[in-house]
């Protein structure tokens, strides 16, 4: 058997790590949650645009005041900084996974969730760049999270090799393809519903404990921007996944499209997105429909990659001809 | 809805004859239908009506499945059915929602080729009145004359669509502007990707009115088939234009077939060495070498023959009395996935002149029925496998004597015996014993059964589909068309110059107004427009800078 065992174990050590460091990071950005006073931020943004004038009023008792970070700001900006040794520590672990089986790290759903959850990180570092956004690490770190859980508890699969039909050039395209877009739809997903949220506490009239939590996030056309612009990347992917998943079928199954269960979620899937797109462009459905179909999107992808695998059989369920 | 709110009634319009309110039904009928509210309703229906598919067994994947779920429900599983909810996809509901969804996409795309084709013709929008309102404005005063101005700003536009107008309606009289509009390929993207989505549907709905799919299980020692008919393979899907003749000839020979095992019993890969002849090969009687490999289906023309599954078929010979013998050989089909485990039986029909008459020799046929083993481990007498791979075969039977069937009209199942053969005694069990290659067993009357081997079978496959590539072809057309509606932004800069206040003839300087604005939902402008300023204005940019700074 080609299967190195020590690289195998080395894998599964940098995911947990990879676990462990996103459980500081998540503890480290929420307890900025907590803590963070928007009466701070304001009195903060007052002070910058001043300097941001050139030099400061020279007046008798004038004092320019240190620029200072509180505690709350200090450990939000140690939980973000951890995000990226997380991210090259989940590469780490995908790329030993590879180099344990010689093959491409995607033969199983644990490989497949991890995947994702890593996709998910590097295109959040990417796409939250902006300080407008970075209150949102902590909804995008708790799924993350939980589905790195899943994936190491019940999904968990020991390095192997795979069976025949997924030997083949077509696995690491369609395979990557779908679950990078599947980690970026999450983004989508955590932007949608944080938006619904917004919607119903805008800003200045937050209330009772929901609006609590809203009160830190950014304002309602951020987040619907961040929505948008997150599915537009991993719309086209997702349908050039599903293409060259059929291509690959038509080679491997004897058809291109068979409706086969996985096949048939994913058209539906992407039905629902194609709807989200639509109702953007419909008077009447710009704002919370289209979220609610953002979410209905999102829910659709988390059935077809649990039930349909888990519960449902069909020919993705890692069998192939044995 | 609004009519009801109205407390006076709009006067009455003049009463219709039937035909324009029969017209004017058909045209309120056909808006309603290519509407984008209804088209959304309709993408949600599709998501909707597809649901079940996934859900219930499917007879298009499994026709098994289907019959035992409609067995464990007999009154609810029969009102299923006759609700086509186990042919989901070719179900009337089904079909009649996407051919409403292409009928308001093709409403809706139509009209949109014409107005992009005038769009492409006509002349970019004038300048609104007031700059300053625009999402995008800029405002710089510079010493070039506005002729000038308005040259090197048109010089720097390059890519946009430009139109040049001097004064007009909406301004004074001595100015100049320019409207320039950028992103028509954002509409074109839009509709090349409606179109071939049509395109797909149309390849697709091809594919299955001249397509067939056929499987065929062959022996791999040098068995061979021909595509003559539906009746040469096992089992046959026929496209709903095909009437069963005109199949591609294409005739195969199974040389061999090798599966490759890790320790663990999980197969590595299945190959299989065939010939094959295809057009006129058949009739030169030439034969081609080919490799079948899981992932790699052998091609040609717009067939492909794909090596879908294997077995084990073993080879009994019954030794009569007398010293005739018969000589047969079939597939068992395999029962366990893992193991290869396989299950099957057998029918003897004995030589004839042996009996004097038909029922006699009827009632003398052999059966046999059992198990096969590839790797045999028994357990006491139980016969159970313990690797996929054929190192150490044995077979585990029961034997019968009596009528086996063959005659009896009705069609028996290939890898059982009918049990109510048995039960009427017209079957009876004779033996029942382990075999290993070679070994025989002799019956009371003195007939000798001998197990000879196991040989290797494989299930194969012939596809046709001569619209296949036209799906490929509108699918990658579709991806195409999708990223460039999504990347591209469709926007619209105005520039207008005109000569400053009221100040000396020779001092006057001329004012440049920018404006932008974005016309595709929500993608803005980004820095964009900034970086477009910079360029316009070079370095009369740092000015416009510092006139920004003291707005702010």
């Amino acid at each position: 058997m080609t299967l190195n065992e020590t690289l195998a174990q080395y894998s599964d050590w940098t995911f947990e790590a990879a676990f462990g460091v996103l459980v500081l990071a998540l503890l480290l950005v929420a307890s900025e949650y907590a803590t963070y006073r928007s009466n701070v931020v304001e009195q903060r943004e007052l002070v910058g645009s001043g300097a941001a004038t050139g030099a400061p009023p020279a007046g008798p008792g004038r004092i320019e005041q240190e620029r200072t970070r509180t505690w709350s700001e200090r450990l939000g900006n140690m939980g973000r900084a951890l995000i990226y040794p997380v991210a090259a520590l989940q590469i780490a672990s995908i790329v030993l996974r590879g180099l344990a089986t010689e093959r491409f790290p995607l033969g199983n759903m644990y490989e497949f969730v991890s995947m994702a959850c890593a996709a998910a990180i590097v295109f959040g570092l990417f796409a939250l760049r902006k300080p407008d956004y970075r209150t949102m690490w902590v909804f995008v770190l708790v799924p993350v999270l939980l589905l790195m859980f899943v994936a190491a508890t019940v999904l968990y699969a020991d390095a192997a090799p795979v069976v025949p039909a997924l030997r083949s050039f077509w696995l690491p395209i369609h395979v990557t393809i779908i679950s990078v877009g599947s980690g970026i739809f999450l983004l989508s997903g955590a932007a949608s519903v944080l938006f619904l949220l917004r919607i119903r506490q805008p800003k200045g009239q937050e209330k009772g404990v929901m609006g609590r939590i809203a009160e830190r996030l950014p304002d309602a056309q951020v987040l619907d921007r961040l929505a948008y612009r997150t599915t537009i990347v991993a719309f086209p992917l997702f349908g050039v996944g599903i293409i060259l998943g059929a291509v690959w079928a038509e080679a491997a199954w004897g058809r291109f499209w068979g409706w086969d269960p996985k096949e048939t979620v994913s058209f539906i899937t992407w039905v629902i997105y194609a709807a989200y797109l639509h109702a953007r462009a419909t008077s009447g459905w710009r704002n919370t429909r289209a979220a609610w179909i953002n979410i209905a999107g999102f829910a659709a992808m988390i059935f077809n990659l649990f039930i349909i695998n888990m519960v449902v059989s069909g020919l993705h369920s890692y069998a192939g001809l044995n | 809805m609004t009519a009801t709110d109205t407390p006076t009634p709009a006067p009455r319009p003049p009463k219709q004859g039937p035909i324009a309110r029969a017209l004017a039904y058909v045209r309120n009928l056909w808006r309603g239908l290519t509407s984008m509210r209804t088209a959304l309703v309709l993408l949600f229906l599709l998501a909707l009506a597809a649901i079940p598919g996934a859900l219930l067994p499917q007879r298009s994947l499994n026709t098994q499945k289907v019959d035992e779920y409609i067995a464990a429900r007999p009154t609810l599983g029969q009102f299923m059915d006759r609700l086509e909810l186990f042919d989901v996809f070719g179900s009337f509901w089904f079909t009649a929602i996407y051919v409403l969804l292409f009928l308001s996409l093709i409403g809706c795309i139509l009209p949109r080729c014409a107005e992009y084709a005038r769009a492409l013709r006509a002349r970019p929008v004038a300048a609104p009145r007031n700059l300053a309102r625009l999402p995008h404005h800029a405002r710089a005063e510079v010493d070039d004359t506005p002729d000038a101005v308005v040259d090197r700003v048109a010089g720097e536009l390059r890519g946009w669509k430009i139109e040049r107008r001097d004064g007009g309606p909406r301004g004074r009289d001595d100015e100049l502007t320019l409207s320039a509009e950028r992103g028509y390929l954002r509409e074109a993207g839009n509709l090349v990707f409606h179109i071939s989505l049509v395109a797909l549907l149309a390849a697709v709905a091809a594919g299955k009115f001249l397509g067939y799919e056929g499987q065929r299980i062959l022996v791999a020692d040098g068995e061979e088939f021909c595509t003559t008919s539906p009746a040469s393979f096992d089992s046959f899907r026929a496209g709903i234009e095909l009437d069963g003749t005109g199949l591609t000839p294409i005739c195969i020979r199974v040389h061999d077939f090798t599966a490759d095992y890790l320790d663990n019993g999980q197969a590595e890969m299945f190959t299989s060495n065939i010939e094959y002849q295809y057009g006129d090969d058949v009739a030169d009687n030439i034969w081609r070498d080919a490799e079948l490999k899981v992932n790699h289906p052998l091609r040609v023309g717009a067939d492909r023959v794909y090596l879908q599954g294997h077995g084990y078929a073993p080879t009994f010979t019954v030794t009569w009395p007398n010293g005739e013998s018969r000589t047969e050989r079939i597939q068992w089909a395999p029962e366990e996935a893992t193991t290869f485990l396989s299950s099957g039986a057998m029918r003897f029909d004995p030589p004839g002149g042996m009996f004097p008459d038909a029922d006699e020799r009827r009632r003398n046929q052999i059966a046999i029925e059992g198990l096969l083993a590839p790797t045999a481990s028994f357990h006491g007498t139980l016969l159970s496998s313990a690797f996929p791979a054929l190192l150490d075969p044995a077979v585990a039977i029961d034997i019968y004597k009596g009528d086996a069937g063959l005659d009896t009209g009705s069609p028996q199942s290939l890898f059982s015996l009918n049990t109510e053969l048995m039960n009427q005694g017209r079957l009876v069990k004779q033996d029942r014993v382990n075999l290993y290659p070679g070994e025989s067993t002799t019956l009371p009357d003195g007939t000798v059964v001998r197990f000879d081997g196991v040989t290797d079978f494989v299930n194969l496959q012939v596809s046709h589909d001569p619209a296949q590539q036209w799906v490929l072809v509108s699918a990658i057309a579709m991806m195409a068309g999708l990223l460039v509606s999504l990347l591209v932004r469709r926007r619209r800069v105005w520039v207008r110059v005109y000569r400053s206040g009221t100040v000396d003839d020779s001092e006057r300087r001329t004012v440049v107004e920018l404006g932008g604005l974005a016309r595709t939902d929500q993608a803005g402008w980004g820095d964009e427009f900034d970086r477009l300023v910079e360029r316009l204005l070079g370095d009369d940019a740092a000015h416009l800078r510092a006139a920004q700074e003291k707005k702010a």
